[in-house]
């Protein structure tokens, strides 16, 4: 699936033009672009990595997120999954890592993201401090959810960051229910060995009117 | 016997086989059980299932969440290593530059082949599917029957375990009574759309799989397919108390460390190699089948790919099994004065009438779901349930601008969770912004499971459009001519697709379901050739040496000492899956094979 897949209708043809203008400005790399430090040298983990081996973001190619950056992903990625009584935050779990760990990929299909992400990063802290003169990270979460709000609804005229905002919100979600805490969060309750197979449980059938 | 590096390789033995996957392990286990010595020569590494397989890790226990990357191309913890439909250094070309014409090839180098990580969907042929010709007027009749292959799917099926019920289904055939393992309860979405199917003619039932839903009866099922042979039954019977039934948790397209379903390595090579008649050689690219100058086969040149060395060898008789296409290159490669044009070929129909599962797929969000009390409905690792093709009385009137049919297969349920687990929720819920926050958690949890789909495939006969060739320029990193494929869809696969679609928004709509995607052309809808990974033919069986490439044996008619193991020799595609049909194929093969042994024809 291409990353445009889930941009919204309205914005798709829009968001499809500067995607792909983003990515051939990638490919050529233009170190001016979006800096130097936007280059991924890295090497991806083979077409024989150890597949039972319990991965970390890190562990196969190094996190690129400056501190500020990863202030600003960890503040937004908890107001997208916040902490409840059932179920922790997304910082909580490690997404922001895993965030930085996606936009650090050395493999083509994440380089998009890479700049959609450090742009919208961007963007995010220049608001805050245009609107209420602090980062993102230091807001009150009103102010952050006010900021998110917008993006939420398409208000700014730049429709990058709104596409940014949807991504990111994706990418947080995704990062966060393929945890264990997340898929507790979520309802998934397998991944658990059992000696019989039951079918399902009454209440689902009943849920269905199957019985 | 065992897993050898090309310095220990004996002078002779009485079998080569290329390839150690479906067909390639059925013909070893089938022959070295019956005391032929046989050596196995694999592309790829050894690959250990019990400690190699990642069962129950998370996808946030792998790089990118276990997406999809260009070097592990289903998915991180997919059960596939050195694999993929593009290879570095081993190229093919396809001959036209159109989307339409392009022509996937999926490779697996690994000990086990393609069989590490299937669906372990195992439905027969039925009688219609090895007559196309007589019932359709297209394509080309195999020239052996349903009732020839039967007595060969009822031993398979009791060797490797297959789940399922006997339905009394028009071309589905049932198994012999005892054959099955118990079919798993279905799920609610499996019996929700059981019961709303039926409004517009969806007759869902158990699918087969194989996958063991109790211990292997190993008391009984050897002396049953080992008549006679105490070495054998004893061996097999030893191997089958190591088989654990499914403990009804994790995919199985992971791989399975408790042995519950199968895979090649697992069931047929562990008890061949335990019967001291198997050398196994991995890391070994064939090349080519050699030639001596009465036009016997005696041997196989294969690259040894941990020292770059050229090795040979010999053989008595040569079974190809590498994969349909790349037997089919291993034929055309075989280049002699007396086999210009490569061995086997004196018909020109090597690499031709190449076909392909005909699939396309819908899914909907289903209302009805929403909400469904938590429970664990991972169960065998797959689908419970399918949708068999039933519409036979209009195949017989003619209505439906197509030869045969398709099954329907299930996306669904309340899987473990992926990456994109919350695509497409803001619409869902009917927000006209992003959700995030305490709303996103809600909803996430209301629709997680709600979406349910299902992929068709469906029959495919062979056409003048679809066929491979060598490359005349690009070779591989060994040097070796690639293949060149053309692919060619027609009237018959668009209708077929058309049908599908229909039909499978009917079920949906039928259960309330809300497909987003608009109608679609079905030029658009058919998934690519090769990229169901059902590619069989390119060498077809046939009644003369004129119009194919081998006998009702796989017996190739120009070369009596070579035989063909794999999708190869399928002359058409059914709507069901070509693995369990290729290992019935593969046992009564190797019969026939040790038949012609003894009386010394080859």
């Amino acid at each position: 699936m291409s990353p445009t897949d889930n941009l919204p209708r309205m914005d798709r043809r829009k968001a499809m033009q500067w995607m792909l203008s983003a990515t051939a400005t990638l490919a050529v790399r233009d170190p001016n672009a979006f800096g130097a430090d936007d280059l991924i040298k890295a090497k991806g983990y083979g077409p024989d990595p150890s597949m039972v081996t319990i991965y970390k973001p890190g562990d196969v190619w190094p996190l690129t997120l400056t501190e500020p950056q990863r202030r600003t992903a960890r503040a937004l990625c908890d107001v997208i999954i916040p902490a409840d009584d059932a179920s922790p935050s997304a910082s909580a779990v490690g997404v922001p890592d895993f965030i930085d760990e996606w936009i650090s990929s050395p493999y083509p299909a994440q380089a998009g993201d890479r700049r959609v992400v450090l742009d919208g990063l961007k963007w995010i802290d220049e608001e805050a401090m245009r609107r209420f003169q602090k980062t993102f990270a230091d807001l009150k979460l009103e102010q952050q959810t006010a900021i998110c709000d917008d993006l939420a609804t398409g208000k700014p005229k730049d429709k990058k960051v709104v596409s940014f905002f949807k991504r990111f919100r994706d990418l947080t979600a995704g990062g966060y229910y393929t945890t264990s805490e997340g898929m507790k969060a979520i309802g998934y309750v397998g991944n658990v060995p059992s000696a019989t197979f039951d079918g399902p449980p009454v209440e689902a059938l009943k849920h269905v009117g199957l019985a | 016997m065992p897993v050898i590096t090309a310095d220990k390789l004996q002078s002779n033995y009485d079998v080569v086989i290329v390839g150690s996957g479906a067909g390639g392990g059925q013909t070893a286990y089938t022959l070295t059980m019956e005391g032929v010595k046989v050596l196995m020569i694999e592309a790829g590494r050894t690959f250990d299932p019990a400690t190699e397989v990642a069962m129950f890790q998370l996808p946030s226990q792998a790089p990118l969440r276990g997406e999809k990357t260009p070097d592990k191309q289903y998915g991180f913890h997919d059960c596939s290593i050195n694999s993929g439909w593009e290879i570095p250094g081993e190229p093919y070309t396809n001959a036209n530059k159109e989307p339409e014409s392009q022509f996937k090839w999926w490779r697996q180098r690994m000990m086990g082949g393609r069989t590490n990580h299937w669906g372990r969907i195992s439905l027969r042929n039925g009688p219609y599917d090895f007559k196309p010709r007589t019932r359709f007027g297209a394509g080309f009749d195999w020239p052996i029957s349903y009732d020839d292959v039967a007595p060969y799917y009822d031993k398979v099926e009791m060797l490797i375990g297959v789940f399922g019920t006997n339905e009394g289904l028009e071309n589905s055939p049932d198994s012999s009574p005892g054959v099955l393992h118990p079919a798993p309860k279905l799920r609610v979405g499996e019996l929700y759309a059981q019961k709303h199917g039926k409004k517009v003619g969806a007759h869902i039932v158990s699918i087969h799989r194989a996958v063991l839903t109790k211990p292997q009866d190993a008391e009984t099922l050897p002396a049953k397919l080992h008549p006679g042979n105490a070495k054998a039954q004893g061996i097999l019977a030893e191997h089958m108390r190591t088989r654990a039934p499914c403990f009804w948790a994790t995919d199985c397209h992971r791989g399975c460390s408790i042995r519950a379903n199968y895979d090649s390595q697992t069931v047929h090579l562990r008890p061949a190699l335990a019967t001291g008649n198997l050398d196994i050689l991995p890391n070994a690219m064939a090349r080519e089948v050699t030639i001596n100058k009465q036009g016997k086969a005696t041997g196989i040149t294969f690259i040894d790919k941990s020292t770059g060395r050229e090795g040979h060898a010999k053989g008595r008789v040569v079974v190809l099994a590498a994969g349909a296409m790349e037997s089919v290159r291993l034929l055309l490669n075989s280049k002699s004065n007396l086999f210009p044009q490569g061995i086997a070929n004196s018909s020109g129909k090597v690499g031709k009438n190449l076909t392909d599962s005909v699939q396309s797929s819908v899914s909907a969000h289903i209302p009805a779901f929403e909400g469904m009390p938590i429970h664990n409905e991972d169960g065998a690792g797959g689908p419970h349930a399918y949708v068999p093709w039933t519409l036979h009385d209009q195949n017989r009137k003619g209505e439906l601008g197509f030869p045969g049919g398709y099954h329907l297969e299930f996306t669904s349920g309340r899987q473990m969770p992926s990456l994109g687990v919350v695509n497409g929720i803001d619409s869902r819920a009917g927000s006209p912004s992003v959700l995030f926050g305490k709303k996103l958690k809600e909803e996430a949890r209301r629709f997680y499971g709600c979406q349910l789909g299902f992929g068709a495939q469906g029959t495919m006969l062979p056409n003048d459009g679809c066929f491979t060739e060598l490359d005349p320029e690009t070779k591989d990193q060994w040097g070796i001519p690639v293949l060149r494929f053309h692919w060619k869809w027609t009237d018959a696969e668009l209708n077929l697709v058309k049908h599908q679609q229909q039909h499978i928004r009917e079920i949906l709509e039928a259960m309330g379901g809300k497909v987003s995607k608009p109608e679609t052309d079905p030029a658009k809808a058919i998934k690519q050739g090769g990229t169901v990974i059902h590619e069989v033919g390119g060498a077809i069986m046939g009644a003369d040496a004129a119009s194919s490439v081998t006998n009702a044996w796989s017996q190739t008619w120009d070369v009596k000492n070579v035989f063909l193991a794999d999708g190869a020799p399928f002359a058409s595609t059914a709507d069901k899956n070509p693995t369990l049909t290729i290992m019935a194929l593969a046992w009564r093969m190797a019969d026939h094979l040790m038949d012609e042994m003894k009386k010394g024809n080859i």
